[in-house]
């Protein structure tokens, strides 16, 4: 039982961050319809901002700790909510008239380019580098159970953010404009929207989630690297097109369930070195059914 | 106020205008007639900037519109109810009204702009909530021109509002164009397949043939045109 939730809570964790990052890839595809494939780099560059901040960060704010940690995240967030904005200036936005397939060909292109201009040893270098303790983990007694502190506030962090982007895309104008131009284009320019800022504001949310995700998934992992980001990119990925591209609740519900589908596959014994394969197989046999995603049936819903 | 001179449109090798020009008075009703692919919508969408032209000059209250982003030109005062209509559908029509006014930030005359907007087409206020897609036509059609007026434009152009529309509630709408015109004083550029009802409302008239200008006149006159009666008017 102790076991069983402890594979639960793990999961959960694993999922937040999954839905954190697929939030990224399906408001990108909401607005300009193409899977925007260096969003797992950016997850990497956060994590990686947070390695260079945390020396500078730890002679104003105590680290290990949970304020000396926010400000890390929050800093990562402002760094590579800027580089996301700027992928979009530079390498998508001169496409914006051509073929989505243009543009997705190009978005490989740029990941491919973040990652191994990161590998060079003039810049971060292939091999693996520990990445700082923002917070000492620790455990907590959950009503007689056991749980690590860095899971909780991964899952609590990820359920306020989850929130507050609800709160964006439905309740403000710039997100109900997100929505709008997800839906026509040339009526929201015709109503006085200015698509590229709109375009860039999009950017710029998707890539913030992916910096806190990316800090956020090195808190557990055993370093971090150029490369980090595609396992958890990938995942994110598949679990946008699980929920539903372009729907946002599908996005968090998707990360979700690829969590919680890779923990407890990965806990049976035996079966560890097959939970990929377990994993991605119970995916197609949801897209079998639900070729839209288990929420994208309505494109009315869609951001 | 809207001055347009030997405007050339191409989609790619497909020369959609070729010299058209074309002027709005202030305060004037306008209409523009001509049959299907003649250009029209071409026309009015290279006014609202969506497309580029190739030659000639798009002059508004005095300057030179043609190189502004669509959003620009509707800061300007200058408004396009799209053909098809183009609502968001998956917005409500509170929102979508929220979105004609995306560039104003004066709280109090959104409010009253909406207040009129509710009193032209009760219907709208009765559905506030509703998605904008689960609409019938014709209250699309009525939420679209709503949307271009919470932009409070001093020139609108309407791009084939009677398409798909029941006869009755086509007059309704035409009604409505007319009091949107007077009462606020917004000139109106209106395209229409609609010939006989749309040249009734207007006081000047244009019609368009392949890309150029075909006859113009006063819309009597353009009425009682054997040419355009026997193009447009079906007799
Ligand atoms: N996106 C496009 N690409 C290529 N050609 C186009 C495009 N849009 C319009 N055209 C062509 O330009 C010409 C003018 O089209 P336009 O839509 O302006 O006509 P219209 O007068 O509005 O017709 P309708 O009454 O059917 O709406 C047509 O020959 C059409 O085939
Ligand atoms: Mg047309």
């Amino acid at each position: 039982m102790d076991s069983f939730f402890q594979q639960l809570v793990n999961g959960v964790a694993l999922g937040s961050i999954y839905a954190l990052i697929a939030l990224g890839y399906t408001m990108v595809y909401g607005v300009l319809r193409f899977i925007n494939f260096a969003h797992a780099d950016i997850l990497m560059l956060g994590a990686f901002s947070a390695y260079f901040l945390s020396p500078a960060i730890q002679q104003i704010f105590p680290l290990p700790g949970i304020g000396g940690a926010l400000v890390v995240m929050l800093l990562a967030a402002i760094i590579c909510a800027g580089i996301g904005v700027g992928v979009e200036f530079c390498a998508y936005r001169p496409l914006r008239k051509r073929p989505n397939l243009a543009v997705l060909i190009t978005a490989i292109g740029v990941s491919l380019l973040i990652e191994y201009t990161c590998q060079h040893r003039a810049v971060f270098g292939a091999e693996t580098r520990p990445f700082p303790q923002l917070i000492a983990e620790r455990n907590l007694d959950l009503v007689g159970l056991t749980v690590s502190n860095l899971d909780v506030l991964v899952v609590v962090m990820t359920v306020i953010l989850l929130v507050v982007m609800w709160l964006v895309v439905n309740r403000t104008k710039i997100g109900t404009a997100m929505r709008a131009l997800s839906f026509n284009r040339e009526a929201a320019a015709l109503m006085g929207i200015d698509i590229n800022r709109v375009i860039s504001f999009t950017f710029a949310m998707g890539s913030a989630l992916a910096a806190v995700a990316g800090v956020l998934y090195a808190l557990k992992a055993p370093g971090i690297e150029p490369l980090m980001g595609i396992h958890p990119g990938l995942r994110a990925f598949v679990a946008a097109v699980l929920g539903g591209i372009g729907n946002l609740p599908g996005a968090s519900l998707g990360g979700l369930i690829l969590g919680l589908l890779e923990t407890f596959a990965g806990g049976i014994a035996g079966l560890s070195n097959y939970r990929d394969a377990i994993a991605f197989s119970i995916l197609i046999l949801i897209l079998l059914f639900r070729p839209a995603g288990i929420l994208g049936k309505n494109s009315v819903e869609k951001v | 106020m809207l001055e347009i001179e030997d405007l050339h449109v191409s989609y790619g090798a497909i020369r959609a205008l070729q010299g058209v020009s074309l002027t709005v008075p202030k305060g004037k009703i306008v209409t523009l007639i001509g049959a299907n692919g003649a250009g029209k919508s071409t026309l009015l969408r290279t006014i609202s900037g969506l497309l580029r032209a190739t030659g000639g000059s798009i002059r508004y209250e005095g300057e030179d519109i043609s190189r502004l982003a669509p959003h620009r030109i509707v800061s300007c005062g200058l408004c396009q109810v799209p053909e098809g209509r183009m609502i968001f559908a998956n917005l409500t029509i509170a929102e979508n009204l929220r979105m004609g006014a995306y560039l104003r930030k004066d709280a109090a005359g959104i409010a009253e702009d909406l207040d009129y907007c509710y009193h032209l087409f009760p219907r709208l206020k009765e559905r506030t909530t509703q998605l904008a897609g689960t609409m019938s036509g014709g209250e699309q059609q009525m939420l679209a021109i709503a949307r271009a007026l919470m932009s409070r434009p001093r020139c609108l152009m309407l791009d084939e509002p009677s398409l798909g529309i029941a006869p009755k509630l086509v007059r309704n709408i035409f009604r409505q164009i007319i009091s949107i015109s007077r009462e606020r004083g917004i000139t109106v550029l209106l395209v229409e397949q609609n010939a006989n009802l749309a040249l009734k409302l207007s006081s000047y008239g244009y019609a368009l043939e392949t890309g150029r200008v075909f006859c113009e006149g006063s819309s009597e006159t353009l009425r009682q045109d054997p040419k355009v009666r026997e193009a447009y008017l079906g007799r």
